[in-house]
């Protein structure tokens, strides 16, 4: 279920558009009096940056950019030590000042609480490092396969409950690896309207046909289907060869679940394949921590490719496609990344394989499964507590992404920076990574937050909704009672 | 005003009747007469439409004039809407197909598998499994051998003291960064990675990437889109490629480290651009140092001479040749005499000399700035686990160090011993001439004329399996995606680094001469064989 909306109200839509205009009209102008500066062109040579592609970044990115990219000297665990830089002046690069500050982490996808050094993970992440080194200096089909990879693919497999895994050293790089090697000309790909832009890529890389569907709908996605399908392929209304449907497990600027026992059954109604990018949902969902199957009761058997990042439960690096065994053959052969990309780093697969095995029990404790547990129960409280206080927060129950919608591009800074200053470390998104209209803060919560620890960043928020007037929804809090019965898991 | 009209309607009846004069000849009317008769007609057509006339049309617009302009208006949209032949529309009302059609048509759709199915023959290899650290000899299938196989080019990776380093960053930071750059994913040891490469570099400021396959494919699509042009060798490797497709700027190839046929592709280029007058585009040539499929050099101080007269930005991919070649080990552009400025953007992997993982970019503060926000696999992805950081800053101190200049001798003694020996093996023939003995990559092709490529694969690949089982030595057969669009002959590769000792390599060359001696006669590959 969804409490918040990404409409704004009518008054802030209006406040919003005019903020734009604002910024627009006076960027102009100073582009104008910029036109006549002379400028130091190479003869001959067209400018590296075209003045309209670099218009946001000059005329709005500068006057904020200490919201972003600020620099951290400690593991981004629940508490993390961010470096203090100098402030905005112009457009020239922020500096240190050599100062730290100790901030509440909402930023970091640290949901298991696997960034930091672990008792379990790290003696076995030194071990395989003192054995193997951190590089293989080779691609995997060379030199680049050691047990360790093996043993990944192994349990990666039989963790998402499928026959073989394949992975890659980056997880962007996966899906723009894989989507090109299993669809190409004349194939269809069905995308999610707020698919990530890995996925984008992935789909643009592939010359495949990209039809978008409304974000999250599969009786859209019906429609479109069923529409392409009795059209055939453009021009040639040939048949397609194939239709590839694309969806997240929890898309990660929404915080939403996908839908997905619907858009399965849509999918094989209509014999398309699915490939569904679980970057955010596994180790997140379902008490096993298995994704968003668990959660939604699908049979991973109906999802045709099953991809996702190390990056963020599991506090490494990388991403899988798990599928059946013909379909990762195939991707062996195929696949460029595994070809002639360097092969993970040793001690990053280690730190997998060991989260994985806690997370399963096989360390003898229950570690793992109260890690799943706290990660759900702080979600909730927290989305729980910032609804309660009149914020607009998108997203389902048990995500732990909570967009905290701003709106006004003017409020990106203002949040940001006050809850620095209050220390808090807050991630915020706007144009052109969101929408123009629908910019955001992001809560991302891990289940190593206390709970004196979301209480302290809940007292903050409150009082930077209350600074910045992020409280857009002052009565939705009435309408919650008695909702979290319905989580399941 | 009126002296004007005057002047102007006497010079006109003046024409009139001098056209008259010409056209009749001058036999009909008196000229006196003729000029009156002109004058009087001329004179009642000005009535007319004059201003405030019946027919000036301020009048005639004002006086019920309108009604005939609109009732054309009118008529000419009710022909355009009514008109039978009108295709759209008609075409339109027979196709609008029923549900059950559709229903029809999705029932029938059969879609192809989600996989090709691979033939038995095209199976890869099951690669071996290495479990010790990328050194000069590694255990591979449980068993010591040779490694010529891994570009650990300085023989850097499971250096003692960086592996103290990568262990204290593991302690300190864990292993991932758990977020992209922009999102407190940047953590001090990418800032010292990233100033220490620029130094290295000799460039104003560097970027890098979580994984070499997305660098290239990142920096291109930042700076060219589909009005740019990008001019590549045809050998260069996969990310180029992808990087070229994903900017959607239009691509024009030259011919393989053919210095001639690249200026004839920016001649052509040149001849267009005077047909068709376009503002100025961004344009790029882009190469390899050392490329990947050939092993061999590409000639930079003569593309870099073509690329100053024809006004491109030169992209150089310098994996394989960054700590290899140069004297202090800065790539093929150092190694051809180019400073660092003079290449625009220069990009590489940190998976190979560097002994880490991953990619950057080098060039001036505007090329590197605008990736942070544009380069899609350094905005979109999390950062690179800090522990490779600090083993890429471990190998850049090596670089600098008092070290290097032997480890770089080394390296290139091997690497021309090693072509040096191949070369003399019957049967085979070493890509690459005598400009490339400094690439310690080496192809070796069977030398029998072209054949089937898959046939030739099989026996290099039973060469290989031998050099393993009988000699102890890791080789391996170049193997391509078929989503490359390189297509060459089948080869070997042998890769030398520092760390290899002179009898290593001269074991490693008998090996392959041994085992290709043993496995090309038995086949039915067309190979004339000489005794060895
Ligand atoms: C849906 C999705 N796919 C892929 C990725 C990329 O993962 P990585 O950070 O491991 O490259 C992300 C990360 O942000 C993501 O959200």
């Amino acid at each position: 279920m969804t409490h918040g909306t990404l409409q704004p109200p009518f008054f802030i839509a209006l406040a919003t558009m005019a903020s734009w205009a604002f910024f627009f009209l006076f960027g102009h102008m100073r582009d104008l009096v910029r036109k006549r500066l002379p400028k130091a062109a190479r003869k001959g040579y067209a400018p590296i940056r075209q003045d309209y592609e670099d218009f946001y970044t000059r005329r709005m990115f500068y006057r904020i950019h200490d919201c972003w990219n600020r620099p951290i000297c400690s593991a981004p665990d629940a508490w993390v030590d961010v470096m203090e830089r100098t402030p905005v002046d112009g457009q020239k690069p922020l500096k240190l000042t050599g100062a730290t500050r100790r901030c509440l982490n909402l930023g970091s996808y640290n949901y298991l609480g696997f960034a930091a050094a672990d008792e379990y993970c790290t003696p076995r992440v030194l071990a395989t490092m003192r054995e193997l080194g951190w590089s293989m200096c080779s691609s995997r089909i060379d030199a680049g396969t050691t047990p360790v990879h093996l043993e990944l693919e192994s349990l990666v497999a039989e963790f998402v409950g499928k026959q073989a895994a394949l992975t890659f050293g980056m997880g962007f790089a996966t899906n723009s690896i894989v989507i090109p090697a299993i669809v190409g000309r004349g194939c269809l790909i069905l995308s999610d309207a707020l698919n990530h832009a890995s996925i984008v890529a992935g789909a643009r890389g592939s010359g495949a046909k990209v039809k978008v569907f409304a974000h999250n709908d599969a009786d859209h996605l019906e429609a479109v289907l069923r529409a392409s399908i009795a059209e055939g392929q453009l021009r040639t209304r040939r048949p397609w060869r194939k239709v590839l449907v694309v969806v997240e497990g929890i898309y990660s600027m929404e915080g939403e679940i996908v839908d997905l026992a619907a858009i399965v059954a849509v999918a094989k109604k209509y014999k398309a394949y699915l490939y569904l990018d679980e970057a955010h949902s596994i180790g997140a969902l379902g008490t096993g921590g298995r994704g968003v199957c668990e959660a939604c009761g699908v049979d991973p058997a109906d999802i045709d490719v099953m991809m996702g990042t190390f990056t963020k439960s599991f506090g490494s690096c990388g991403g899988y496609i798990a599928a059946d065994r013909g379909v990762i053959d195939y991707l062996r052969r195929v696949a460029p990344g595994h070809h002639y990309a360097t092969s993970m780093a040793p001690p990053a697969a280690q730190q997998i394989v060991s989260a994985l095995r806690l997370i399963r029990g096989e360390d003898g404790s229950d570690r793992g499964a109260r890690k799943i547990a706290a990660l759900h129960a702080n979600s909730n409280w927290f989305r729980r507590r910032l609804v309660e206080i009149g914020c607009n927060v998108l997203g389902d129950w048990n995500s732990p992404v909570m967009p905290v919608m701003l709106f006004q591009p003017g409020k990106i800074a203002a949040a940001s920076r006050l809850c620095w200053e209050r220390g808090v470390a807050l991630v915020v998104v706007g144009f052109p990574a969101t929408p123009l209209m629908t910019a955001r803060a992001r809560v991302c919560i891990s289940a190593a937050h206390t709970r004196e620890d979301l209480e302290h960043a809940l007292q903050v928020l409150d009082e930077v909704s209350e600074l910045a007037l992020l409280k857009y929804h002052p009565r939705k809090a009435l309408h919650l009672n008695g909702a979290e019965h319905l989580v399941k898991g | 005003m009126g002296e004007v009209v005057e002047l102007a309607r006497a010079r006109w009846a003046a024409a009139c009747a001098g056209t008259r004069d010409v056209i009749s000849g001058g036999a009909a009317l008196a000229p006196g007469r003729r000029g009156a008769v002109l004058l009087q007609a001329a004179e009642d057509v000005y009535e007319i439409f004059k201003p405030g006339g019946r027919l000036h049309p301020t009048y005639f617009l004002e006086h019920e004039g309108h009604l005939v302009v609109e009732a054309v208006f009118l008529a000419v949209i009710a022909y355009l809407t009514l008109h039978p032949r009108a295709p759209h529309r008609s075409r339109k009302q027979e196709m609008p197909l029923s549900e059950q059609e559709i229903d029809d048509l999705c029932e029938e759709w059969q879609p192809e598998p989600l996989h090709k199915p691979l033939p038995n023959s095209q199976a890869l290899p099951e690669p071996p499994v290495i479990s010790s650290a990328a050194g000069a000899w590694v255990v591979a299938n449980g068993r010591r051998v040779l490694n010529m196989v891994s570009l650990n080019f300085l023989g850097v990776a499971g250096d003692p003291v960086v592996m103290e380093e990568c262990a204290a960053t593991v302690v300190k930071y864990g292993v991932g960064s758990c977020g992209p750059r922009g999102f407190y994913g940047t953590i001090d040891v990418h800032l010292e990675l990233e100033a220490r490469l620029a130094e290295f570099m000799g460039t104003e400021e560097s970027i890098i990437y979580a994984y070499d396959l997305a660098t290239i494919p990142s920096v291109l699509p930042a700076f060219a889109n589909a009005k740019d042009l990008i001019v590549c060798d045809e050998g260069v490797s996969y990310p180029i490629q992808n990087g070229c497709h994903l900017s959607r700027a239009k691509v024009r190839y030259f011919k393989h480290n053919d210095v001639a046929d690249l200026e004839r592709v920016l001649l052509e280029v040149a001849a267009q651009d005077r047909r068709v007058r376009k503002p100025l585009n961004r344009r790029f040539i882009v190469v390899e140092g050392i490329y990947a499929q050939y092993g061999d050099l590409a000639p930079l101080a003569a593309i870099h001479a073509l690329k100053c007269k024809y006004r491109y930005r030169l992209v150089v991919d310098e994996s394989l040749a960054l700590g290899v070649l140069g004297a202090h080990g800065r790539g093929a552009c150092e190694h051809s005499g180019l400073a660092p400025g003079q290449v625009e953007i220069v990009a590489a992997s940190m998976g190979n000399a560097l002994a880490s993982v991953g990619g950057f970019c080098a060039g001036e503060r505007e090329i590197v700035d605008h990736q942070r926000l544009s380069g899609l696999g350094y905005c979109y992805s999390a950062s690179l686990p800090p522990l490779l950081a600090t083993a890429a800053l471990g190998t850049l101190r090596t670089l600098q160090g008092a070290q290097a200049p032997k480890l770089l001798a080394a390296l290139q003694r091997n690497a021309r011993l090693l072509r040096d020996l191949l070369a003399n093996i019957p049967g085979v023939s070493v890509w690459g001439g005598d400009a490339d003995e400094a690439s310690p990559i080496v192809h070796l092709q069977l030398a029998a004329a072209e054949g089937d490529a898959q046939a030739a694969e099989a026996v290099l690949q039973a060469a290989v399996d031998a050099a393993l089982a009988d000699s102890g030595v890791l080789l391996v057969v170049n193997r391509l995606s078929p989503l490359d669009r390189v297509r060459v002959k089948p080869s070997i590769r042998l890769a030398v680094t520092a760390a290899h000792s002179e009898a290593d390599v001269r074991t490693a060359a008998a090996a392959v001469a041994d085992a290709l001696a043993r496995v090309v006669p038995a086949t039915p590959c067309p190979v004339s064989k000489q005794p060895s």
